[in-house]
C-alpha cells in the first residue's frame, strides 16, 4: 500500500505569538502516501488542531515545508492555496458543520463549489458521493431532518466529493455516540480499502488503533510513528 | 488539476450571497425597511412634485396659453384711468385677435346672503357685469344651472363665480336661492367652474350689463350716448403663434388717449410660475429621507457586522472547501448590496404607489421621474455596497483556523 506521496511534512514547527513566544510544533516530519489510512493521536494540546490546520494548508507553518502532491504549499498565494484545498483537500469536521437551509444533495454539492466545477457536475458527482457513503436516499432532505450519524456521513460526502488527494477528519466521531461513532469508523474503513487517503485527528486511542497506521504526537513533536519513513528525533520508528 | 481558476458563476455568486437573507428573512427584512422607508419618501417627495406640476401644466393647456388680459391701471402719476367703454369692439378689429369678452367691476357695491348682513361684510366678494361671451374665452363652464343670455342680462339674476357660491353658502341646489345685491334680490341661475386664468371672476357675482346699467346705475357717457359701462378687464384670445406680437398692440388700442394706464398681461405666464415652484420639491421632506437612508445604511452596516461574528464557522468551512479571501469578502458585500437593494427596490415601489394614490386623488398625471425611482435604487446599492465594505473586509481578513475554533 505504499503509493506516492500525497503529504509531505519536513521539519514542520508553529510558533504563536511574540511575547513569549509558544511553539505549538516543533519539528514534525512524516508523510502520508496515496490510498494510506491513518490516525494522529494526542492529548489536547499536544498540537493536533494546529498539525490538522497546517496539512489543510489553513494555516501556514512558522518553518518547514508541507507539500501537497509534490506542490510546496509556501510557493502558492492565497488564490492558488484556496484552489489546491478546493481540489485536493477534503475537510471532515467534529461538528459537521453543514448548511441548515440547503438540502443533503446541496450540501454535499458545496464541497466542489469552489473547484470550478460546473453545477450539473457537481450534482452528479455528488449523488455518487452519497452513494458512496450509502445516503442516496437522504439526498432531498435538509440537514436538521437526519440524524447525527447521517449528519457526519453527508460531511464525509462533502469531503470526497471532489476526489482530493487527502481527506482530513478532525474528530469524526466526537459528536456521536459510541455506535455511530463506530459505523463512521467503519465507513472510513471501507473508503481506505477503496482507495481513499485518510487522516484522523483524534484524542482516543483506541479509536487511532483501528486504523492501519498511527502517528502519535505530544507537546508538538511526533512521539512515535507505526510506519514512519522519516528519521524521528525523540521516539523510534516501528517497523510496518 | 486544472489551470482553471475556482471563480464562482453569477449565479452560485448570487445564491451564496443570499444564504444569510434566507436563513434570517424577518432580520432581512427590518434592516431593508431603514432602507425602505427613506427611499420610498425620496421617490415620494419627488413624485408628488413632478406630478402636481404636470397637473398644472395639463390644467394650462386646457385654459389655453394664447390669452391676454387688459386691465384698467394707473397713470405714470398714480390716478386710475379707466378703460373707454368702446374698447372692446377697437380690440376686436386688431388681425390677430380671435375672440374679446369683457368684465366690469361695479365699485361699491357688495353682494348678500340677506339684507341684515352689514353692508362692510363684503366677504371680500365683487359685483361685475359680464359680456355675454365671457366663459367661452376663459374657457370655462357652469358648474350649475345656466349662464347668462340676452334674455336673463337684463333682468335681476346673477350667476355667481365657483369661490363666490362657496362664500355665500350657495350649493348644488340653489333653486330658489337668492341674493341680496346692490339693494334688491337677484335670483341665482347658476354657479360657474372655477377659472384658473381670471381668478377675479371666481370671487363674483356677475350680472348681465343691461342690468348693471339699469339696477345698479352702472354706465358711462360715450360720445354723448349712455351706455353700460365702462369695462375694467377685457379678456383676448389671440392667435397662438401671434401672441407676443399682439400683446404691445392690446395698451395702445384699448386707450388710444392713455396708452400708459392700461395693464396688459398674460395669466398663463403666472400658472406656468406657479407650475416651476411646484415641481420645485419639498427639500425638507426630501433631507427626512436622506436622513432615513443614512439611518438605514447604519442599520445594515450593524446587521452585517453581527452577521459575520455569528457566522465564522460558515466563513471556517467556506475557506477550507476553497474558498479565497476574495471570495469570502465579495460573498458579505454581495449580500449587504442584496439587503440594502432589496430595500431600494421596496421603497421605490412604495413611494410610487404614494405618489399614484395623491396623484389620482388630485386627477393630476401620475409622474414619477426616471431620476426618483433610477436613482433611488441606484442610491440603495451604493449605500450596501458602502455599509457592507467593512463586514466584508473583516469576514475575508478572518483567518480560517480562528474562524474554525470558535464554535
Amino acid at each position: 500500500m505504499s503509493g506516492e506521496p500525497v503529504l509531505e511534512l519536513d521539519e514542520v514547527t508553529k510558533v504563536y505569538g511574540e511575547e513569549p513566544p509558544v511553539a505549538a510544533l516543533r519539528g514534525v516530519s512524516f508523510s502520508i502516501r496515496q490510498g494510506e489510512l491513518a490516525a494522529i493521536v494526542g492529548p489536547s494540546g499536544s498540537g493536533k488542531s494546529t498539525l490538522l490546520h497546517i496539512m489543510g494548508t489553513l494555516e501556514r507553518p512558522s518553518s518547514g515545508t508541507v507539500r501537497i502532491r509534490g506542490i510546496d504549499a509556501e510557493r502558492l498565494d492565497d488564490r492558488e492555496l484556496s484552489l489546491l484545498r478546493a481540489r485536493e483537500i477534503g475537510f471532515v469536521f467534529q461538528q459537521f458543520f453543514l448548511a441548515e437551509h440547503a438540502t443533503v444533495r446541496e450540501n454535499v454539492a458545496d464541497g466542489l463549489l469552489y473547484a470550478g466545477v460546473p453545477a450539473p457536475e457537481r450534482y452528479r458527482r455528488a449523488d455518487e458521493a452519497l452513494e458512496r457513503v450509502g445516503l442516496s436516499d437522504r439526498a432531498t432532505f435538509k440537514p436538521t431532518k437526519i440524524s447525527g450519524g447521517q449528519r457526519q456521513r453527508v460531511a464525509i460526502a462533502r469531503a470526497l466529493v471532489g476526489s482530493p488527494a487527502i481527506v482530513l477528519a478532525d474528530e469524526p466521531t466526537g459528536n456521536l455516540d459510541s455506535r455511530t461513532g463506530a459505523s463512521i469508523m467503519d465507513l472510513l474503513r471501507e473508503l481506505g480499502a477503496a482507495g481513499s487517503t485518510i487522516v484522523m485527528i483524534t484524542h482516543d486511542a483506541s479509536l487511532a488503533d483501528q486504523l492501519p497506521r498511527q502517528i502519535r504526537i505530544l507537546d508538538g513533536q511526533v512521539v512515535s510513528d507505526s510506519r514512519g519513513d522519516h528519521d524521528l528525533t525523540v521516539a523510534e520508528s516501528e517497523p510496518s | 488539476m486544472s489551470a482553471a481558476s475556482g471563480r464562482l458563476s453569477l449565479k452560485d455568486g448570487l445564491r451564496v450571497a443570499s444564504v444569510g437573507l434566507r436563513a434570517r428573512r424577518l432580520r432581512a427584512a427590518l434592516s431593508a425597511l431603514g432602507i425602505a422607508i427613506g427611499t420610498a419618501a425620496i421617490v415620494a417627495v419627488l413624485g408628488l412634485s413632478s406630478s402636481s406640476q404636470a397637473g398644472l401644466l395639463a390644467e394650462i393647456d386646457r385654459l389655453g396659453t394664447n390669452m391676454l388680459t387688459v386691465e384698467a391701471g394707473q397713470t405714470v402719476t398714480g390716478q386710475p384711468v379707466e378703460l373707454p367703454t368702446e374698447a372692446p369692439s377697437r380690440l376686436t378689429l386688431l388681425q390677430d385677435v380671435q375672440q374679446v369678452a369683457h368684465t366690469g367691476l361695479i365699485k361699491g357695491k357688495g353682494v348678500y346672503r340677506s339684507p341684515i348682513i352689514p353692508a362692510t361684510q363684503t366677504g371680500g366678494l365683487q359685483v361685475r357685469a359680464a359680456s355675454l361671451d365671457l366663459l367661452t374665452v376663459l374657457n370655462t363652464n357652469v358648474a350649475e344651472g345656466s349662464w347668462l343670455n340676452p334674455g336673463t342680462a337684463r333682468v335681476p339674476v346673477a350667476v355667481l363665480g365657483s369661490v363666490a357660491a362657496e362664500r355665500l353658502g350657495i350649493g348644488a341646489a340653489f333653486t330658489g336661492e337668492r341674493v341680496w345685491l346692490g339693494g334688491q334680490w337677484f335670483d341665482v341661475v347658476g354657479v360657474l367652474e372655477s377659472s384658473p386664468l381670471a381668478p377675479d371672476v371666481d370671487t363674483s357675482a356677475l350680472i348681465g350689463y343691461p342690468a348693471a346699467k339699469r339696477y345698479l346705475g352702472y354706465l358711462s357717457l360715450a360720445r354723448g350716448v349712455r351706455k353700460a359701462g365702462p369695462p375694467s378687464s377685457i379678456y383676448v384670445r389671440a392667435d397662438t403663434d401671434r401672441v407676443a406680437a399682439t400683446q404691445p398692440l392690446l395698451a395702445p388700442t384699448a386707450n388710444p388717449r392713455e396708452p400708459d394706464g392700461v395693464d396688459v398681461s398674460q395669466p398663463s405666464d403666472a400658472l406656468t410660475a406657479r407650475a416651476a415652484a411646484a415641481g420645485a420639491f419639498n427639500s425638507l421632506f426630501l433631507g427626512l429621507g436622506v436622513v432615513a437612508l443614512i439611518v438605514g445604511a447604519v442599520g445594515v452596516a450593524n446587521i452585517m457586522i453581527i452577521s459575520v461574528l455569528e457566522r465564522r464557522s460558515e466563513i471556517g468551512l467556506r475557506r477550507a472547501l476553497g474558498a479565497t479571501e476574495g471570495q469570502i469578502r465579495m460573498q458579505f458585500l454581495t449580500e449587504s448590496i442584496l439587503l440594502a437593494a432589496i430595500g431600494g427596490i421596496a421603497g421605490v415601489l412604495a413611494g410610487i404607489v404614494a405618489t399614484a394614490v395623491y396623484a389620482s386623488s388630485k386627477n393630476w398625471a401620475i409622474v414619477v421621474p426616471v431620476e426618483a425611482w433610477a436613482g433611488g435604487i441606484a442610491s440603495a446599492i451604493l449605500i450596501g455596497a458602502a455599509a457592507g465594505l467593512l463586514p466584508a473586509i473583516r469576514a475575508s481578513r478572518m483567518s480560517p483556523t480562528e474562524a474554525l475554533r470558535t464554535v
